[in-house]
Parts: structure tokens; sequence; C-alpha cells
């Protein structure tokens, strides 16, 4: 899948009113499958409650009285199934619980706001992705009349539809081809502190020539952000030990993560010194 | 520190842009994090004018910090945060009241209008099944059987004598716990409606051949009513909530007919815009067409076996009727302002 190699494959422009580019980032198959799951465990076990309520209701009341009961029940078992995700999906968060948890939301394709017609369509089309093949299996298999062959058309129809996601660029059910909308990525990040803030009296005495500085480019000093926020002993070390090799400096294991620092504040005053001035290094490789 | 003064320089002013704008930042995302929460009303006044200002702000530093930090946590923060405010700001516009006054007042029957031509298709084909089933019937018997599963016949069939089938039309039902039989017709044809929109994208073909089907075992029906004289007894039978729950499921048909020519005849627009386009007006039509086939549920469990008299029944239907026509094409709501 695209998704494992290239992250940059599910980045689509999302270009504000205002102009700026925000780069949205597309929900990958498997967050979406994880959503939907979770989002049928929420539906049964609601259904579970109600139905055992009902029952325990049924059990006090005679047949006569518990009629109007029982329409209830029935109507809101179908409710629940048609109108859980339609309703969470038109709220403020245009997510399902499921989606919250995962941190994806739906969206409109065009970047306007996300209509009511747009979220019925989409979930509409669930009902012939899933839940009729699956529920005609059920059937017949409640009616004691399934065989082989249905049973395997039906769960066909069903892994064609599910998996139609997979077979185009943009990640698109056949409800968000015919809604206009798709499935986006809505991360939630905490304001962390500043790496190049720290203060580290022992960083304090490192000291690097241009030429030790100019060794790197911004891709490796990413990198180099993620290793020092994560803080893990052996993958400091083993870092510090390749970039002391590559630029002739000589550190002790236990000065790794004040060497990084240091390195990392250096490393990035020159590299954004450099990016005022007009030049990007993207990487290493680049001069 | 001995570092050379130009360093020292450059870091101080770009740390000094994050601690200078931080403080907006967080209320931006403290304002967020409560009007996701709970309605916009909760906000004071300035809360609410200081919103779009937040995000301007936000974005603006977004710009800044890309063309000047390398600090990539501090990129995917602001992103993240400008991502959230623009979703919440150029989002939802409208209240949830709103939303439904506008469905029932304008989105509804103006989708309706707008799948005229399907619906005339739709109801077209229904009449052209009914008319071919009645022939096939009225001239081989064993149609009947082709074209009614025996299960869902109940025990009606051109066999039956005139006493059976008078009684399934007159039998006021005992206590067939009808108004559950009725929560179950209402889901079953809510099912039925729902496949006939959904599977139009397959080029509408089998929306199509449902509706033609539909109205295949309706002719039967009435066939072998009509052979021993209770056509028009049968006819207030089915009108009493016929008339609603087979515009609705002509108009789901409709709905799923307009998906599958958009998808095969786009016209200028692109495949997928075309797709888009027709799937929106269809999925509000079809919102509406539940809301009639709960109506028609309501009054095929619990009016059909309660009123027998056929001048109630055909009046029942035939008003019902009136009253869909007239909601959806000569009842226009007028709007003031822009809206």
């Amino acid at each position: 899948m695209a998704t494992a190699r290239n992250p940059a494959a599910l980045t689509r422009p999302l270009i504000t009113p205002e102009g700026v580019d925000l780069r949205v980032k597309l929900a990958d198959a498997g967050t979406r499958a994880a959503a939907f799951l979770l989002d049928v465990v929420i539906i049964v076990a609601a259904a579970v409650v109600v139905t055992l309520v009902v029952i325990f209701g049924l059990g006090g009341l005679g047949v006569k009285e518990a009629e109007p009961l029982f329409i209830v029940w029935m109507i809101f078992i179908f409710l629940l199934r048609n109108v859980y995700f339609i309703a969470f999906e038109a709220g403020r968060r245009a997510a399902t619980p499921g989606k919250r948890i995962v941190g994806v939301r739906v969206a409109s394709r065009s970047g306007a706001g996300l209509t009511i017609d747009q979220v019925i369509a989409r979930n509409l089309m669930r009902e012939i992705e899933v839940f009729l093949p699956l529920s005609i299996i059920a059937a017949r298999g409640g009616a004691g009349v399934a065989d082989t062959l249905s049973t395997i058309f039906g769960l066909v129809w069903a892994l064609l539809f599910s998996l139609f996601l997979l077979f185009n660029r943009d990640r698109l059910r056949i409800g968000d081809l015919l809604a206009g909308t798709w499935v986006v990525e809505t991360p939630k990040f905490k304001l962390v502190e500043d790496l190049s803030q720290r203060q580290d009296p022992i960083a304090k005495r490192f000291h690097f020539s241009p030429a030790q500085l100019d060794a790197y480019g911004i891709a490796e000093l990413h990198k180099l952000e993620e290793v020092l926020r994560r803080d893990d002993y052996f993958a400091m070390k083993a870092v510090a030990e390749t970039i002391g090799g590559k630029i002739g400096a000589k550190i002790e294991p236990v000065d790794s993560k004040a060497f990084l620092t240091a390195y990392y504040g250096e490393l990035r005053a020159h590299l954004e010194r450099k990016l005022l001035l007009g030049n990007r290094k993207a990487d290493k490789y680049a001069r | 520190m001995t570092l050379p003064a130009g360093t020292d320089a450059v870091r101080q002013s770009l740390a000094s842009f994050r601690q200078e704008r931080e403080a907006d930042w967080k209320a931006f995302e403290a304002l967020l994090a409560r009007v996701e929460k709970r309605a916009p009303r909760t906000l004071s006044e300035d809360e609410l004018l200081s919103l779009p200002l937040l995000y301007r702000s936000a974005l603006s530093s977004l710009s800044v910090a890309r063309a000047t930090s390398l600090d990539s946590a501090l990129i995917a923060y602001l992103e993240a945060l400008c991502l959230r405010g623009y979703f919440y700001l150029y989002g939802a516009r409208r209240g949830l009241r709103q939303r439904v006054g506008d469905f029932f007042l304008r989105d509804w029957p103006a989708a309706i209008r707008d799948l005229w031509r399907e619906t005339w298709v739709s109801v077209g084909l229904t009449v052209i099944g009914a008319i071919a089933a009645y022939w096939l019937v009225a001239s081989d018997s064993r149609w009947y059987d082709a074209i009614i599963a025996p299960s869902l016949a109940g025990g009606r069939n051109p066999d039956s004598s005139v006493e059976t089938l008078r009684n399934v039309l007159y039998d006021n039902g005992g206590d067939h716990f009808l108004s559950g039989f009725a929560a179950y017709l209402f889901t079953h044809n809510t099912q039925v409606a729902i496949l006939a929109f959904a599977l139009g994208f397959a080029f509408a073909v089998p929306s199509v051949l449902l509706i033609l089907m539909n109205g295949c075992m309706l002719g039967a029906l009435f066939q072998v009513y009509a052979a021993k004289g209770l056509g028009f007894e049968l006819g207030g039978w089915l009108s009493i909530h016929g008339t609603t729950e087979l515009f609705a499921i002509a108009l789901a048909g409709a709905a799923g007919m307009r998906i599958g020519t958009r998808i095969a005849f786009p016209g200028e627009l692109t495949r997928m815009a075309a797709a888009a386009q027709a799937g929106r007006v269809a999925a509000t039509a079809m919102v509406g067409v539940m809301i009639m086939l709960l109506f028609a549920g309501l009054l095929e469990g619990i009016g059909r076996q309660t009123i027998t008299s056929d001048a109630t029944r055909y009046a029942i239907g035939g008003g019902m009727l009136a009253l869909w026509i007239a909601y959806f094409y000569l009842f226009r709501m007028v709007r003031h302002g822009n809206g």
C-alpha cells in the first residue's frame, strides 16, 4: 500500500480563503476500518442493552400493555443503525464516536462546509456496502437456508465494497464518492517545549565549527528532534556516536544527550539562518 | 556561552516569535475545545468576536513558522490547530433546529421537485409493470406464483374462494399485534426503498428492475381480485396506505435513477462531480421518503384493518395523495432575506 511506503501520498492541499495551504492528511484504510469497527461495537452494545431493558419491561407487563413498547423497540433498533452515523457526522465535530477515538473526521472534498445532505448520502450507501449483504446472510442463516454459494456471494459483495477504498487514490468509499466527501485526520497535538531553548550546563561545553554544522540538512535535523523528544538513552547514544563519527568529535556515552541537545540547537540555528537567506538545505546531500 | 553574537541573535528572534504568540495559540485552543463541546451560545460576546481574530493570527503564525522555523513539533501543532479552527469556522454554519426547519420548508420539496422527470419515469414503470402482470396473470394464472412468492401471498392466489379473499380485505384483525406489524412493515419498506436508491449507482438498472417488479406484484394481485369482482374493494384496501407507500417507493426509485443516469451521462461536469451532485439531491429526497414510509407504515398497520368502509378508505388514501402532491409541488416557501 502507498500508505506505508510514502506518507506524502495521502496528503492533499486544502487552501483556506486566507490563502494558506493546510495540507490535510487523508485517513488510511486501517484507521477507517478501526473507526468503523468501534462504531459497530457501540451500536451492538446499545442494541443489546435496550433489548434487555425491553425484555425486562415486558416481563412485568401483559402482552397487551407491552405492545407500544414493542413498537418503540422496533423503531429504535432501526433508527440506531440508520441514524447513528448521520446524527453524529452532522454534528459539530463531523465524526462518530469511533472516528473521534481514532482522530479522523468527515470533510467535504471541495473544502467548503460539510452539509447535511452529504452526510446522509454517504451513510445511506453504507446500507448496500455492508449491511445489506450481511443481513441477507443472517436472514438466510436464520431461516436455515443459507447455502455455501449465497454466503460466499454475500461475503464477496461486502468485501468488494469495503475494499473499494483501497483501489482509489483518495481512499473513497462508494458513499464518499456519491456525497463528495472524504475522511481526513484531525490530530491533536500539545504545544511541546522548544528543544533549542533547553538549558543544559554540559551542553554549553560543546562548540561546533561551520564545517561541522554543514554536515547535515533539514531531514536529519527533524530525525534528531524526534530522537531527542523520545528521550531513549540507547537511541541517543547510537545517534551521538554516528554524528560524532561524521563530524570528528569524541563523545562520552553519558554525555550523549547533552551533546545532541547542543548539536541540535546549533544545527537548527545554522539551518534557520540559511533559510532566512533563501537556502533551504533539504538534507545532507544538498549544498 | 561563547557563541558568536550573530548566532545568538538569530536564535533569540525566532524564540521570541513563539513567546510573543504562544498566549494567543493557547487561548484559541481553549476556545475551540469549548465551542466543539457546547453551543456557541455559551460564549460571551467578546469571546465570540475574538474567535476569527485568533484563527487568523494562528494561520499567520503557521505561515511564519513554515518560512522561518525548523521546529517540526511546533509546525505540526500549528497545522493541527489551524485545521481544527478552519473546520469549525467554515464548517457547520447553522444550528440543528434551523437545519430541520429548512429541510421541511425548503430542501425536501425542492429535492422532490428536482427529481420530477425521474419520478414520471418511475411512476410510468410501476404502471407498465402492473399492466403487464395483470395481462400475464389473466392469460395464464400460473404466472401469479412466478410473480408473487407464495410466502408473501398469504393464501391469496387465483384458486382462493371469494370468501377468503374478502376476509383478507375486511378481517378486522382480532389481536394480530397490529402496531408491531406496522413497525415491521415500516422497516421492511424502508429497506426496499434504500435498495432502490442505493443500487441506482449501477447505471440505474437495478432501480428500474425493482420498480418494475413492484408494479408487477401490484398488477398480479389486482388481477386475482378483479377476476372475482373485488377490484373496487381491493383498491380501497390498498389505497389507504398504498398511495403514500407506492409514491414513496416510486420516489426512491427516481432518486436511484438520478444517480445512475448522472454517472452514465455526466454532461459538462466530471463523472465524480456529477455523481456527487446527484447523490446529494437524491439523499435529501431519500430522508423524505423514509418519513413518508413511516406514515405509510402507521396507516397500514393501524388504519387498514380497523377502518373497513370502502368510502373511508378511498377518502383517506386520496387525501394523503393530495396532501403529498400539494406539499411537494404546490407549496413553495417564499424566503425573505438572503437565507
